[in-house]
């Protein structure tokens, strides 16, 4: 049976490792290569790494810093921002990205998102949405540039359309839940997963294990993405795969599966 | 040990070559068909679509120099995610109007390619993250220390279904069964990724370059 992944999400802001509220107010909370190594030993199941400036830059990703990232990384790695070409996929893969994330540049040219699977197959790309509940509180709108710029989309919309076009994962954030602890919004992670037949990442606003539960067991979500919640808190994935456990969702242990990789008997050939 | 990792323009080429890097392996980036002499084993690493790593694998020659070397019986042969595919006889991932009984495969491990709701799959696709590899009851070299029900990390919407059961090694459960590792012969895929499949993607991984027979 699919095991439901927990992702520690990495935002990166030029030379550390950030985390905010609301997509604002950044505090550094350390360097990524550091949280990068902890999350491999601890053998998470996934990480998600998010350039959040390179939107601004109108240039290439930092292929060098994420080329060091990547060697660093044992486990499945999603790397975005500042996505705004196909030909920079290649390069994000020869890095040592598994999948791509796109967000920004997909609402002035969401060809994009087909040119990507069209070369690297829909399985390579992520789609991350940035939301915020409109005037009427119960619909979502969407917002690119890190949260700043208003696209009027209506996230259901733009989720179906990103899935059309070849998305084979969506990532779904409440900028207002960012950072708060206060638990995913629920609802809207509920929306996006009945809008689109492909799986679907809930993010923003964990705060304890019973949140990610709820996300999966109530909204539907196939995994669930968390960072300060990982970085402010004693909470690890290790425990919320527990706790998920314990609330009857299939997760992966990988202690359990201890296997020797046999490095010592390869090294006779050396 | 000499390991070469077919560089055809598409893949995750940063991830397998730093799994065998973790092995201590020296892997041996192969940008030309003509360098295939200087290795031990081959790697057809993934991430791609069929038609497009079909399309490339034809036009620089790779095709042919991969018959000769792999079904030569000289280089044993692991195929990743698409380079499992790949295998195949066919693909109906990139079948059009043009060519609508699906895009031709290498062809190593007769059989077919076809996507997972064709297959009778109901669940969200692609199918994405870990799930437990179950073994055929005959051992298999390749598999070797490798626990029955281990989770492997797949990430695919496309399925390979051998057209001789014997050449089937290994399948997961999603929704249908789903072909997780195929061999015949020297020629192995997996539909997983063993580089990003933890310690037992590593000991998959180490048990091809020491050479299995099945």
């Amino acid at each position: 049976m699919l095991k439901v992944r927990v992702i520690p999400t990495l935002l990166w802001k030029q030379f550390g490792l950030v985390k905010g509220v609301g997509f604002d107010s950044w505090r550094r909370v350390g360097t990524v290569l550091p949280a990068i190594k902890v999350y491999c030993q601890r053998e998470v199941d996934e990480l998600i790494l998010v350039d959040i400036v390179a939107h601004k830059l109108n240039d290439d990703p930092d292929f060098e810093s994420i080329g060091e990232f990547g060697r660093e990384c044992c486990v499945p790695l999603t790397v975005g921002g500042g996505i705004t070409r196909p030909e920079q996929v290649m390069r994000l893969l020869r890095s040592g990205a598994d999948k791509v994330s796109v967000n920004t540049s997909a609402y002035a040219h969401p060809e994009l998102v087909s040119e990507i699977a069209k070369r690297h197959g829909v399985q390579c790309v992520v789609a991350s949405i940035d939301v915020r509940t409109d005037h009427t509180g119960s619909d979502w709108r969407c917002f690119s540039h890190a949260g700043r710029q208003a696209t009027g989309r209506d996230v259901r919309d733009w989720a179906r359309e990103l899935e059309g076009r070849g998305a084979g994962e969506i990532l779904i954030t409440s900028i207002e839940r960012d950072g708060t602890l206060q638990g995913y919004d629920l609802a809207l992670v509920e929306a996006v997963v009945s809008a689109v037949k492909i799986p679907v990442i809930a993010s923003g606003g964990a705060g304890t294990y019973q949140h990610m539960v709820d996300a999966v067991k109530q909204a539907g979500a196939s995994a669930v993405a968390a960072a300060s919640m990982f970085h402010f808190t004693e909470q690890t994935p290790a425990g919320a795969k527990a706790a998920l456990a314990a609330a009857s969702v299939p997760v992966r242990n990988p202690l359990q599966q201890c296997v020797g990789t046999g490095i010592g008997s390869l090294q006779r050939w050396h | 040990m000499r390991v070469g990792v077919i560089d055809y323009g598409v893949g995750n080429l940063g991830s397998v070559l730093r799994a065998l890097d973790e092995l201590r392996v020296t892997p041996i980036l192969i940008t030309r068909a003509v360098d295939m002499d200087s290795v031990d084993s081959l790697i057809l690493p993934g991430v791609g679509s069929f038609a497009d790593c079909a399309g490339r694998l034809a036009k620089d020659a790779w095709s042919q120099a991969l018959r000769d070397q792999v079904l030569g019986g000289h280089r044993p042969l692991l195929g990743v995610c698409v380079g499992m595919q790949l295998l195949a006889s066919c693909s109906l991932e990139g079948a059009d109007k043009d060519s609508p009984g699906g895009v031709q495969g290498l062809g190593f491990v007769p059989g077919r390619v076809e996507h997972l709701r064709a297959l009778g799959c109901t669940l969200r696709v692609p199918h994405v993250g870990w799930n437990e590899v179950v073994q055929r009851e005959t051992k298999c070299d390749l598999l070797d220390g490798i626990p029955n029900g281990t989770d492997f990390y797949f990430v695919h919407s496309y399925a390979f279904v051998p057209d001789d059961p014997a050449d089937l090694l290994a399948t997961t459960d999603y929704g249908v069964s789903v072909a997780a590792a195929v061999g015949r012969g020297r020629i192995w895929g997996t539909q997983f990724h063993p580089e990003k499949s933890s310690r037992a993607g590593l000991r998959l991984l180490r048990n091809f370059i020491e050479g299995p027979v099945c």
